[in-house]
């Protein structure tokens, strides 16, 4: 009985100057939560190239149709209603199948379930915010939801977050675990965004901004929006333990 | 949007890590923060069941900021082998391996109930000492951080740890080992200060 433990070789490491720093102090709170010492690196060891797996047992019906996972019956979420459809992969261009994607969001006005949200938009009564799914075989996802609102934030006298989904994907190995925020092509608060810029590349920016899909729509019901997932990379086992090549 | 960028080698980078909000529990453990009957429960709140083999522990302690306040918003994940050091996922229905946990809302401590892992394999054929792996997110945290655990009652092989053995400030040590025994460990995560704990680029 194989596990990940024999499969996963090295992962590449991650380039950090491609993610965020730690401190990015125009986003404020990042200030008293940003290590000041320098990482302590290590080789890969089988604690970083395994980890969980989740099965399809664990994905409930409605659970990536956000429109309708916590409505009353018959009713809907109010918004514009949106399919999120895209692949997860990883840096040499594989699908990374049969991974655990889970989002969430605000509702169409920007405001959040969550009881520390005091923003005076008001919930949606058929709007939850959270979602998840598995990838595919061929690495591929997809879930239906309402845009999210843009929503002001108490960071500089007047910071609006663009329209974004939150979201949280395993890789193969603990070391490839992400969180990450997804944009909507020609948001102008993007750059606009503390958040947004603690990213200092703008080709990374755009890798996090999805597209408009009109092909994925859904004529008479919800556009589409493309969004793929890049994870680290792994590196070939081939002169470490498997000789016979892979 | 991922788009193929300039490197002919490969041509996919990494989609870059963004905060997790302070929100984040709406979409992990959406239960914990009021939001029931979209999932049965919660991922990541059961590791172990009655049949799990392997010494129990329960294993609390908060993530603190460089001004020495404990977040009440940070999540953390663990991953672990089991009592074997063996690292399971799936395939063992009785020990998950990996668990999840919301810092609480009021006092900033988080919960995990586990078993005490075995001793891994280092690639040179070398036993790490038994540790448990950390992933934080929170409002604030740009990119995850990932820490490990040890223990305290594990001082022989702690000693013996290539990952330990890296650390060159040795005095930073006692940041990554959870203190107490007999099944019940504290170990506090300090982000940022004169107590920062080590974290790693893995």
């Amino acid at each position: 009985m194989k596990s990940n433990q024999t499969q996963i070789a090295n992962f590449f490491p991650r380039d950090r100057s491609w993610h965020p720093k730690a401190y990015t102090p125009d986003y404020k709170t990042s200030v008293l939560r940003s290590p000041s010492r320098a990482l302590i690196a290590f080789g890969n060891t089988l604690s970083e190239t395994t980890g969980p797996a989740f099965g399809h047992d664990t994905i409930g019906p409605l659970d990536n149709d956000l429109v309708l996972n916590f409505a009353q019956s018959g009713m809907s979420a109010i918004g514009e209603r949106v399919i999120v459809e895209g692949r997860v992969l990883d840096e040499r261009g594989q699908p990374v199948p049969n991974v655990l994607i889970e989002f969430w969001q605000a509702n169409a006005g920007g405001r959040y379930r969550h009881k520390k949200d005091g923003y005076l938009a008001p919930l949606d009564p058929n709007f939850g915010g959270c979602g998840r799914t598995l990838s595919g075989d061929d690495g591929a996802f997809a879930f239906r939801t309402i845009r999210p609102g843009p929503y002001p934030w108490p960071n500089g006298p007047n910071d609006w977050r663009p329209a974004h989904i939150h979201f949280s994907v395993f890789g193969l190995g603990f070391a490839q675990r992400l969180i990450t925020q997804m944009y909507f092509e020609g948001d102008p608060l993007i750059p606009r965004c503390p958040i947004v810029r603690t990213i200092n590349d703008p080709k990374a920016i755009d890798q996090l901004t999805a597209r408009l899909d009109m092909s994925a729509s859904a004529p008479m019901d919800a556009l589409a929006y493309r969004f793929d997932i890049i994870l680290r990379g792994s590196r070939s086992t081939l002169f470490e333990n498997r000789l016979e090549g892979n | 949007m991922a788009t193929p960028i300039e490197n002919p080698l490969y041509p996919f980078k990494e989609s870059p890590s963004q905060t997790a909000g302070p929100y984040v529990h709406i979409g992990l453990t959406p239960n914990f923060c009021g939001i029931p009957g979209v999932y049965d429960k919660d991922l990541g709140t059961a590791m172990v069941t009655d049949k799990t083999k392997g010494e129990r522990i329960k294993l609390e302690g908060r993530v603190i900021d460089g001004g020495g306040n404990p977040l009440k918003d940070a999540l953390v994940e663990i991953w672990q082998a089991d009592a074997d050091g063996i690292y399971r996922g799936r395939a063992e229905p009785e020990f998950s391996g990996w668990g999840r946990c919301p810092a609480d809302a009021e006092t900033g401590i988080f919960r995990f109930e586990t078993i005490k892992p075995g001793r891994v394999a280092f690639p040179d054929g070398r036993l790490q000492a038994p540790h448990i792996n950390v992933w934080i997110v929170a409002r604030g945290i740009n990119l995850g951080l990932n820490t490990r655990i040890y223990f305290e009652d594990e001082a022989e092989a702690n000693a013996g740890d290539p990952v330990l053995a890296r650390i060159e400030h040795r005095d930073r040590l006692t940041t990554l080992i959870a203190k107490g025994k007999a099944g019940a460990y504290s170990h506090d995560i300090h982000l940022q200060g004169p107590q920062e704990t080590v974290f790693f680029d893995i």
